[in-house]
């Protein structure tokens, strides 16, 4: 089997680990005065930026590689993170303002009672399980409908947005059982753990990293595998595809599915790190900002993708910070100039620079996935 | 791994000597017959070489056999024992039949070696394609196709940098990666220099008894070329014209009216 990263991908690889893996140590280790301290800000920061890397590297599985855009995945995201929420709401036990057992929304709603739909979320496996299992069917029956319909390109892109926003709608009434437009926060502990203990935040951010990570290598796989070719097959020619015997359904069903449960584990991630999900996480233009940070780091990558989430991220931290108004004019000019004269994104445009750097007029294909056939 | 398990379809029966039979078939869009009671067999082993005016129904009979359009009524068989009428695209590239379209189509952004691996003969669902390796035979029999094609030594290049004939023979060594028993070629030879088409006409003389060949083509010195004693069809508007050797054909009085004469 071919490796999956070169020799000098896999020392980058390594180096980035290495260097997420020292700012949780620095923020343990050393004093706050000390200059190499890592405040928890700052490791919350990061922590946060690598469960939007993760979902921008789900988007590009099927996007950058099965050309099928989605401008619905915050809705993956958003349910990961609810299912996950269930469990960090029962986990506060009595300790909320009522001093209830109940959730404090619906003690305001008069419910005397967890609806049925809230049944065994007082465990944390189960809740995991919500995690992969909601997500994934939803985007399994959406996927399997629209895909048997044949509906492609933008068509499906405006469906996908529709979804979203449809079930924005849903979570922001009261009755639903999800808490209204302020979703579940206030979380005290996870399995035990107090939420805000340096120790657990620490273990939630090695957590992510280690998911990030995972899912990476998962992905770096399929896309290598034939099963990967299959599915740029889909994107570049799919009649092509369909006449040599490939059932382009199975395939996008299966790439779909599987991008909308990454996404779901990035919610999922997101959620005990940021202490608070409300709906406004499916609005569409959430889902639009994912799209962005694919564009801007390079489709059909999957690194790329990841170094996007970090970049625009970074950058809107400090954009709101300082113009806290600008942001979006901000954004949107950056995609505009990424789509004008950066089309492969920063990732995607690498390659090309060193071909014009002298002496190494290598041959190599641009995008990254294909070095050589076994 | 086996790799093809999944390929013990069963056998296409072909006892009765027609690979291919179409009867009565009529398409029709909005009231605008594309094929009109299209009546048409072929032997197996044959090549059949295809010929008409523009709008005579060429695509739309080859999109009938290939499923991707269905006909309004009449049927379609491949064999004894499948009804192209009922089934999808990719269940009919399964059971034998290959296509090459009319504007070659094949996967740009993947080498000439990927195009030919993905078309291979293989258990074609999602899981045993996620594990699939290549065998040293596998290796081999692309390596042969790479030859018949004339695209050995540049297996490595992107099938997008390829030139227009080459492309189109990439294609067609897409569909003998198949192993197909029906081939299916519209227009082989659009936009190729006179070599690439005379180089185009010595392939499909190599495949001749190997497969079942159907040729839709406009030029008609290819044709005479390749066809040699063996018989051509002339559909006009969505139905059969005439058919017999190439001479008869030409000699025939409706033909050139329609056709030739022009």
């Amino acid at each position: 089997m071919k490796p999956l990263f070169n020799k000098r991908g896999w020392s980058v690889l390594a180096a980035c680990v290495l260097v997420a893996v020292l700012l949780p140590l620095l923020h343990l280790a050393l004093p706050p005065g000390h200059p190499l301290h890592v405040s928890g800000y700052a490791m919350g920061l990061v922590g946060k930026f690598m469960c939007y890397a993760l979902a921008a590297l789900a988007l590009d599985l099927v996007w950058g590689y099965t050309g099928i855009l989605s401008l619905g995945h915050g809705v993956f995201f958003a349910l990961g993170a609810y299912a996950h929420g269930m469990y960090l709401m029962r986990a506060i036990g009595r300790d909320g303002s009522y001093g209830s057992l109940l959730p404090d929304f619906m003690v305001f709603l008069d419910w005397k009672d967890y609806p049925w739909y809230w049944a065994f979320t007082d465990h944390f496996w189960y809740c995991m399980l919500l995690v992969v299992l909601v997500p994934g069917l939803l985007a399994f029956v959406f996927g399997w409908f629209a895909f048997r319909s044949r509906i492609k390109g933008v068509y499906f892109s405006i469906i996908t947005q529709a979804m979203t926003y449809a079930f924005m709608l849903l979570f922001f009434r009261n009755d639903t059982g999800f808490g209204g437009n302020n979703g579940f926060t206030d979380f005290k502990r996870i399995l035990g753990h107090a939420i805000t203990a340096p120790a657990t935040r620490v273990a939630l951010y090695l957590t992510t990293l280690a998911l990030l990570v995972g899912a990476l290598l998962l992905c770096r796989w399929i896309v290598g595998s034939r099963l990967g070719r299959v599915l740029q097959g889909v994107r570049d020619a799919e009649s092509r595809l369909m006449f040599i015997g490939y059932d382009p359904l199975a395939f996008k069903l299966f790439v779909w599915t599987l991008s909308a449960v990454l996404c779901a584990i990035a919610g999922a991630l997101y959620v005990p790190q940021v202490g608070i999900i409300n709906p406004s996480e499916m609005s569409p233009a959430n889902s639009i900002e994912m799209v962005v940070w694919v564009a801007i780091g390079g489709r059909g990558t999957l690194v790329g993708p990841i170094v996007g989430a970090f970049a625009v991220n970074g950058l809107k931290s400090w954009f709101t910070a300082a113009f806290p108004d600008l942001w979006l004019f901000a954004l949107g000019l950056l995609f505009i100039l990424v789509t004008l004269f950066l089309r492969k994104g920063i990732v995607g445009t690498l390659p090309d620079l060193k071909r014009l750097l002298p002496g190494r007029a290598g041959g190599k294909p641009a995008p990254g996935a294909k070095e050589e056939t076994a | 791994m086996s790799i093809d398990m999944a390929m013990k379809r069963p056998g296409v029966d072909t006892s009765h000597g027609a690979i291919l039979y179409l009867e009565d078939v009529t398409v029709s869009f909005d009231g605008f017959r594309a094929l009109n009671q299209l009546t048409l067999d072929i032997s197996v082993g044959e090549l059949r070489c295809i010929i008409g005016p523009n709008g005579a129904g060429k695509t739309t009979m080859m999109d009938v056999i290939t499923g991707k359009t269905r006909p309004t009524s009449g049927s379609a068989w491949f064999g004894q024992s499948h009804d192209l009428a009922h089934m999808t695209e990719y269940q009919i590239a399964h059971a034998g039949i290959g296509r090459k379209f009319q504007r070659p189509t094949v996967f740009e952004q993947h080498t000439v070696f990927e195009n030919l691996e993905l078309a291979m003969k293989m258990d074609k669902r999602v899981r045993p394609t996620l594990f699939a390796r290549l065998s040293g035979a596998q290796r081999d029999r692309i390596d042969a196709t790479l030859r018949l094609i004339r695209l050995h030594g540049q297996e490595q290049r992107l099938a997008g940098l390829l030139s227009h004939g080459q492309k189109q023979w990439l294609e067609i060594g897409m569909l003998l990666m198949q192993e197909p028993q029906l081939i299916l070629l519209d227009e082989p030879v659009a936009g190729m220099s006179d070599a690439e088409t005379a180089r185009t006409a010595e392939l499909l003389n190599e495949l001749r008894g190997k497969h079942s060949i159907v040729v839709v083509e406009h030029d008609m010195g290819f044709v005479a070329e390749i066809a040699q004693q063996g018989k051509v069809t002339v559909l006009h508007e969505g139905s059969v014209l005439a058919e017999g050797r190439m001479d008869e054909v030409q000699a025939h009085e409706r033909v050139i009216e329609v056709y030739l004469g022009r």
